[in-house]
């Protein structure tokens, strides 16, 4: 499946093209954890059942979706996401936060 | 494609045999690239420039909408005896040649894995294996690309993406201008087959990594020659 296929092309709130994403990536991905995701799903934590290579295509796909909607050019794994004591990829929510700062940086 | 340094040498052959393929290639450089072809485009960066990568893909991605494949050909030498070699140097060398070649790969991968295809070829050297006086600080940066190459295919294998590289010879190009003949010789004498490399050599061994049909070669440094 082309996942650009998901992308509401109106849309450019964070939350809606994460949750977008992730409800799109998880047609291939069939994961019980990412179905009907909110901001509250725990994403990259000690119980998920996402592995690297599933967090990986995620992160790149909203990555790509983010920046294509806001014309930005932004790193979400970047060395403050991974230096942060409470990192952004625990959940949906804190991934949102994370990339509503990243934005409002730039 | 991407093709990194492509102003010169054997990146601009290689830019100029894929376009000929019917590729539209992506080129990059420090300077500008003199009578670009149909279907090239340029851009002027430094390849250890974090934020002029992630900008350069980001747009190649936005026109194209995929990236099928990428030449990490982009390089600097340093030819010196390893104690009178400055720290800015090796920096120098590092940049370029490693940290320039793994940030094309992460950016290039993001794209290619959502596709779920894509082939990375990175730039080895037969310095690296022959163990080079005086390249010290050039054969350790390629040393590294081997390790990046081998690991990446490791970690792409089942994203569909191949990744592996070519280890040319010595080609005549401006990178090698500065070594003395002699040594030339000498160098080109531990090869299996005693002639300098061309860049045909090294696009052959490109052609094949993109080939349809090497998507099971994964995690290989293929080096001319017969050196390894």
């Amino acid at each position: 499946m082309n996942m650009m296929q998901g992308m509401n092309a109106g849309v450019t709130n964070v939350s809606q093209i994460v949750l977008s994403a992730i409800k799109d990536m998880n047609r291939d991905l069939q994961l019980e954890q990412l179905r009907d995701a909110d901001d509250t799903t725990a994403l990259y934590c000690d119980d998920s059942d996402l592995d690297s290579l599933s967090l990986v295509l995620l992160v790149g796909e909203i990555e790509a979706r983010i920046n294509d909607a806001f014309d930005s050019d932004i790193v979400i794994a970047s060395e403050k996401a991974l230096s942060l004591r409470n990192s952004p990829f625990r959940s949906v929510g804190a991934l949102i936060t994370y990339i509503d700062e990243e934005l409002a940086a730039k | 494609m991407i093709v990194t340094g492509t102003r010169k040498g054997i990146g601009r052959e290689l830019a100029l045999h894929y376009l000929a393929q019917g590729w539209t290639v992506a080129g990059c450089s420090r300077g500008a690239f003199d009578d670009p072809p149909e279907h090239y485009r340029h851009f002027e960066l430094d390849v250890a420039d974090e934020r002029s990568v992630v900008a350069m893909v980001n747009s190649v991605r936005r026109e194209f909408g995929r990236i099928d494949a990428l030449i990490n050909n982009a390089g600097i030498a340093s030819m010196n005896h390893f104690v009178l070699t400055p720290k800015s140097k090796i920096e120098d060398v590092f940049s370029t040649n490693v940290f320039g070649t793994f940030l094309f790969c992460r950016e290039a991968a993001k794209v290619m894995m959502r596709g779920k295809s894509g082939r990375i070829i990175n730039f080895a050297t037969v310095a690296t294996p022959l163990r080079l006086e005086g390249e010290a600080a050039y054969a350790a940066s390629k040393a590294a690309v081997e390790s990046l190459t081998r690991i990446m295919a490791r970690e792409l294998g089942e994203a569909g993406v191949t990744v592996n590289a070519v280890g040319p010879t010595p080609v005549d190009t401006d990178l090698i201008r500065s070594v003395p003949a002699e040594k030339m010789e000498r160098l080109i004498g531990r090869q299996a087959i005693q002639r300098m490399g061309t860049t045909d050599d090294v696009i052959n061994i490109c052609d094949f990594f993109l080939s349809p049909r090497s998507d099971f070669v994964t995690g290989q440094v293929l080096f001319l020659g017969g050196i390894g």
